[in-house]
């Protein structure tokens, strides 16, 4: 019990503040570059913009084929990129490489079909009013879809949550790799089971709060 | 030079190796400030068609001339140009459910290169000219269905276009509600002088507001005419069909059980104007010595004109029978012979 407490007081303010890096960097750059993506794969397929099937169709095997890849896989093919961005692999920087790679495509998943469940007759409205793409999206497609986004963020955030502990493992440290090592590895129930406690805490905070920012959003 | 013209529409959906031709052929002129309809079911091709006036559909074939702009040869930039001027109001309304009132017409004014600073004033005179100007910071979702709809016109007014296209702008309101937004509509038409492009299926709509109005079934356009004359005398087999249920010359059953145990012939007239058919008929009948008995008989008014509307029941002689029908058709400017026995 007391060697639980030694190890958590020691180790658990690190290991949490590299799972944070590890998830909010990769949360960040997936939900930016997924987005992005995301409308591009809307604005390319809508007939409202500009379809262009086989852009599309490219755009969508290449995110396929990164998605189908199990994370572990893709995390070790992903080592030498690592490397070669954040300079050393093995760091929570190294692991936001790997984790930013899984959730780009990801988050675009999930923006594209935010996007594309926004009511067809409100877009055809807009474009009837003569706008540019620029402020529909801003006016239209993002208000309409922030709701199921922030949603997608959420989902974004806790499976980021989970690779991170994937991560973790390899050296890039963090909660899940606090877990392994001491729970694990040294036979310590006692933070094994303060690092699952504290894991189902933040995801019922994370959920918790998308939801009702969610709610937030949706005026209908 | 009219205002829309549309030449040799053709529309043709292709989609997983089955082609829809949704538009064929369609020609037809709307003049500055008229309110020009098209009727006909669901499925006949005419929302496709009026959304090639503002090219948010492009046409396979043909060509669509709005202001004297060819917007078939347009670019991109003359188009969004010439739709600025064009407003768009949609059965389902269409508003922005996430953005107020106030937020909705802003989007439409910015679109419309309205000077940003000149939009609340303007956003508050368009929620009034629809009485709607304490809900500004409303979100669609806290209004009815009717004050949707005037949100949608006040949206479509915004940058004072010079056509308003209706997709069923009535079809999803309670007959009240409906009326009010033509009431709206004719008051915009005649006060700003805005050609109104409106197509429905309910002809109650034709009735009330087109001047002029055209019949569309499976894409084409197969009569136009005055609103007047389509239902004092339609020519195609869908206008018939179509103003036929409106005015609802249909008899009860068991009027019709009656009539059939005799044999003689059930007519359908319509003529306009509102004298008394009374003589004719006594007429007809002395000249081929037939019996005639009106069954139905009523005055409808459209664009305040009167079209006499009748179903009569000839007996006699077939002979005399088929001659009394050839000088009903001399004589009136619209006669069916509607057969009970099926
Ligand atoms: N985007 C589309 N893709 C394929 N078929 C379509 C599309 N839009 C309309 N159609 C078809 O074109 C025909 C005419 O439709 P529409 O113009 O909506 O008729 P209406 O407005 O008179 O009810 C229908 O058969 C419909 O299924
Ligand atoms: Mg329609």
């Amino acid at each position: 019990m007391n060697e639980t407490i030694t190890i958590l007081q020691q180790n658990l303010g690190t290991a949490l503040w590299d799972t944070a890096k590890m998830v909010f960097i990769s949360g960040f750059i997936g939900i930016i570059f997924g987005t992005l993506i995301g409308l591009f794969l809307y604005y390319f397929s809508n007939p409202l913009f500009s379809p262009r099937p086989v852009l599309n169709s490219i755009c969508g095997f290449i995110i396929n084929a990164i998605r189908s890849l199990p994370f572990l896989i893709l995390m070790v093919v992903l080592i030498p990129f690592a490397k070669l961005v954040a300079g050393d692999p093995y760091t929570p920087l190294g692991g936001a490489v790997s984790l930013s790679v899984a959730a780009i495509p990801f988050f675009a998943r999930l923006a594209e079909g935010a996007f594309a469940e926004i009511d067809a007759g409100v877009v055809e409205a807009a474009r009837s009013t003569g706008a540019g793409f620029f402020l529909i999206f801003q006016e239209v497609l993002f208000p309409e879809a922030l709701p199921a986004l922030i949603r997608g963020v959420v989902l974004t955030l806790i499976s980021l949550l989970g690779y991170s502990a994937m991560v973790g493992t390899i050296g890039a440290g963090g909660i899940g790799d606090l877990a392994i090592q001491y729970g694990y590895n040294r036979y310590n129930t006692g933070v094994l089971i303060s690092v699952i406690v504290i894991l189902i805490v933040i995801v019922q905070i994370v959920q918790w709060c998308g939801d009702r920012l969610a709610e937030h959003y949706t005026r209908s | 030079m009219s205002q829309i013209e549309l030449k040799n529409i053709d529309v043709t959906f292709k989609q997983k190796g089955r082609t829809v031709q949704a538009v064929k052929d369609v020609s037809l002129s709307v003049e500055k400030g008229e309110i020009f309809g098209i009727v006909g079911l669901s499925g006949a091709g005419k929302s496709t068609l009026v959304r090639t006036i503002n090219y948010l559909q492009a046409p396979s074939n043909g060509q669509v001339v709005v202001d004297g702009t060819d917007l078939t040869r347009a670019n991109a930039k003359t188009i969004a140009k010439v739709r600025r001027k064009i407003g768009f109001i949609f059965q389902n309304f269409n508003l922005i459910n996430n953005r107020t009132l106030a937020q909705n017409l802003a989007f439409a004014l910015t679109a419309g290169g309205y000077p940003e600073k000149q939009q609340p004033a303007r956003i508050t005179e368009l929620l009034d000219l629809v009485g709607l100007a304490d809900r500004q910071d409303n979100y669609p979702s806290q209004l009815s269905g009717g004050q949707k709809q005037r949100v949608g016109i006040a949206r479509a007014l915004a940058n004072d276009p010079d056509i308003l296209l209706c997709d069923e702008a009535t079809s999803a309101l309670d007959v009240e509600t409906a009326e009010e937004i033509i009431e709206i509509l004719k008051g915009i038409n005649q006060r700003l002088n805005i050609t109104i492009v409106f197509i429905t299926h309910q002809l109650e709509v034709a009735r009330s507001l087109f001047d002029r109005v055209a019949v569309m079934e499976n894409g084409q356009l197969v009569e136009q005419s005055s609103t007047y004359d389509l239902f004092a005398a339609p020519q195609s087999d869908m206008g018939q069909r179509l103003v036929s249920r409106f005015l609802d010359t249909t008899l009860p059953a068991k009027v019709q059980a009656q009539v059939t145990q005799t044999d003689g012939q059930l007519l359908a007239l319509r003529y306009r104007g509102s004298d008394s058919l009374n003589p004719i008929i006594t007429k007809i009948a002395k000249e081929t010595g037939i019996d005639i008995n009106i069954i139905q008989g009523r005055v409808e008014f459209i664009q305040e004109r009167a079209i006499g509307v009748l179903v009569v029941y000839l007996t006699g002689t077939a002979v005399a029978i088929s001659r009394a029908v050839q000088v009903f058709k001399q004589r009136v400017d619209y006669v069916k012979e509607v057969t009970t026995h099926e």
